[in-house]
């Protein structure tokens, strides 16, 4: 099982600090970067599936991001995954999703794959639209939302139950395909000390837009097809009231809860 | 303050972070309450590695520096020093194997402690040597020729071992002929359920009461010569060996209680409100809150300089005393400080300030007493200047 992990160094949530510059573009350098969390639960779900069958199985990274991403990717290299591909560019500051999925598109053509998996979302632009994108452009099936990953792979086939607002859908498709990952496939894993280690000699490489063969003239912020205008930090939540006790005490106490306020 | 860190110990300090948060904060105060050792956390630092982090990798260590371990030690502190304290003590108990074991001995002991499967103690002070090691007097009995021994047979009491009664494995110091003084003490490898061994009285701490501690009982335990660590009378220099990486080690957990401290206390001061402002707006507190950072600053800097000296394969009798000694000292002053700022809320049980000042303590006193690393401090200036 070949897979491929998108991952995207996204400002630390935990810090606290993300802010946009002056250009209206996320202010990288004021914040350490992390792997983006939702990534995270990708790379744990790609690790599990590939050491099920570890004969011939390989984790990729794949990653468009700023020349200083190696070292964020160093955490993903430890947590297990075998190599990464770091697509970088000075043309590609400011990109938009539509642009990023282009990008990403052109460095998976480059690979071989049996599936490619991506966080649902990412913590810093929270479009969610990268990797429907990208299956687009590679004409991939694409199954989002997954709570469960079973590949058959001498079917040639992956079976994925998909979140839906009543419970899961189940969905088959071909292989290869891309897929978007929950929170519900599992808490991704600690780097091991040794896995530590072990990613200082794993392999990162570096791939240009030339590398790629794309355009720069159609790329990056210069073809953005969004722009960010303003942010606004959300209110602060009010106190919240945690109801403890048996669930009868509970289920008392919350009705009580939202009769006061005429909800029910 | 991070900027010599290699991309590697980031990310053993951003792990030990992680997991210090997310595995040792959510029950610590509870632990501390009811004096309970949790084995399974210590069963999850064996998978993450923590067990192993900083011995070669010669030994099935997973070879960071010492300047790493640091690192790890500081993310414990700050949120569990029994379980920190718990886990030097184990990598205390490893590295006179690593320095003075045989192959042989490497082989059938360190596997295990590596991986956490097996706990460590490190057994050392008696009723009557504390401080003055030298003067135990748990005796280790030749069986068999004199010239050729077969083993020996122990018989006294440790007492204060951390890790006992929980520990599978134990670093054993006791002496051929207390006549001797220093050059009869050997050092053996004793397996808890050896017949003749047994745990005495539970020790009742002030803090770090989820690391356990206690007596142990040697009556006519009987251990192969297979089981000696170094030869005969070389038990003393291996224990001084391992002390000053033990030392290095406590500093940095002390420096993660007095940053928790600080942290805490910083956080308060802000959301606090008195006299229709918050905390933070008075000046003096303010001061209270630079003097305390002042402190972490400074033990941090000696610590590390003291393990980086210990990477360089520099010797580190005073920088490691310096270190345990300026540490413990400044985990004291902010955690009580921590206190005074927390009010009521401080001085209560609930919320973990209390907690800080407790185990902060215990480590002015254990790992050589802050006045015993002045005299070695004061014997190491004397030596420089020839005198």
């Amino acid at each position: 099982m070949r897979i491929v992990v998108l991952v995207k160094p996204v400002p630390d949530p935990a810090s606290g600090g993300e802010r946009l510059g002056a250009n209206g573009r996320l202010d990288r350098a004021a914040v350490p970067a992390v792997v983006n969390g939702n990534d995270e639960y990708a790379l744990e779900a790609a690790l599990k599936l590939t050491a099920a069958a570890p004969e011939g199985s390989e984790v990729t990274l794949l990653s468009m991001a700023p020349a200083s991403a190696p070292e964020t990717l160093r955490k993903a290299l430890a947590m297990g995954a075998t190599r990464g591909v770091h697509v970088t560019d000075p043309a590609l500051a400011g990109s938009c999703a539509v642009s990023t999925a282009k990008v990403l598109a052109a460095a998976l053509k480059q690979l071989e794959f049996d599936l490619v998996l991506a966080g649902v979302d990412t913590s810093d632009g929270l479009g969610g639209t990268v990797p429907a994108a990208v299956a687009a452009y590679l004409g991939l099936p694409f199954l989002s939302y997954a709570a469960r990953i079973e590949p058959d792979e001498p079917a040639g086939t992956v079976r994925v139950r998909r979140i839906s607002p009543t419970g899961y859908d189940l969905l088959e498709a071909p292989m290869p395909a891309l897929i978007s990952c929950t929170q519900a496939l599992g808490e991704p894993r600690y780097p091991t000390l040794k896995g530590i280690m072990a990613a200082r000699s794993k392999e990162i490489a570096t791939r240009s837009l030339a590398d790629l063969e794309l355009d720069p003239s159609t790329v990056g912020g210069a073809v953005a097809t969004t722009q960010v205008l303003a942010t606004k930090v959300p209110p602060a939540r009010g106190a919240t009231e945690v109801v403890r006790g048996t669930p009868d005490e509970g289920a008392t106490r919350i009705v009580e809860f939202l009769a006061q306020r005429r909800i029910i | 303050m991070s900027g010599d860190l290699t991309s590697e110990e980031r990310l053993l300090q951003a792990t030990a972070r992680e997991f210090a948060i997310r595995e040792l904060a959510p029950g610590a105060i509870e632990r501390d309450e009811s004096e309970r050792y949790d084995r399974s956390l210590f069963t999850k630092m064996g998978e993450l590695g923590l067990t192993a982090a900083p011995l070669p990798e010669s030994v099935g260590g997973a070879g960071f520096s010492y300047l790493g371990w640091t690192l790890v030690m500081e993310e414990l502190g700050a949120v569990d020093m029994a379980m920190a304290v718990s886990l030097s003590v184990h990598l205390l108990s490893q590295y006179p194997v690593v320095a003075w074991g045989t192959p042989e001995q490497q082989a059938r002991w360190l596997p295990a402690m590596l991986s956490g499967e097996a706990l460590g103690a490190f057994a050392l002070t008696e009723p009557h040597a504390g401080s003055d090691a030298a003067a135990i007097r748990t005796r280790a009995e030749r069986l068999g020729p004199a010239d050729a021994p077969e083993g020996y047979r122990l018989s006294g009491t440790k007492i204060w071992i951390s890790n006992a009664p929980e520990a599978e494995r134990y670093l054993v110091f006791a002496t051929l002929d207390p006549a001797l003084g220093s050059k009869g003490i050997t050092a053996f490898l004793v397996e808890k359920g050896t017949p003749g061994f047994r745990f005495g009285a539970h020790e009742r701490k002030m803090g770090i009461r989820a690391c356990p501690a206690a007596e142990l009982v040697f009556d006519g335990a009987e251990v192969p010569v297979a089981n000696r660590l170094g030869g005969e009378g070389e038990g003393y220099r291996i224990a001084l060996s391992a002390l000053g990486e033990g030392r290095i080690s406590i500093a940095a957990a002390c420096v993660g209680i007095a940053r928790a401290g600080l942290d805490a206390a910083a956080r308060y001061l802000t959301e606090r409100h008195a006299f229709g402002a918050p905390l933070v707006e008075q000046q003096g507190l303010r001061f209270m809150l630079a003097e305390m950072a002042r402190e972490v600053a400074a033990a941090r800097a000696v610590t590390r300089e003291a393990a980086r000296a210990k990477d360089r394969g520099e010797p580190i009798a005073e920088a490691s005393s310096i270190a345990k000694w300026t540490a413990s000292d400044a985990a004291m002053r902010v955690a009580t400080d921590a206190v005074q700022l927390f009010g009521g809320s401080g001085y209560s049980r609930e919320t973990g300030i209390e907690r800080l000042m407790r185990d902060a303590k215990g480590a002015q006193i254990y790992e050589g007493t802050n006045q015993i690393h002045r005299l070695i401090v004061a014997d190491e200036v004397l030596r420089s200047i020839g005198g």
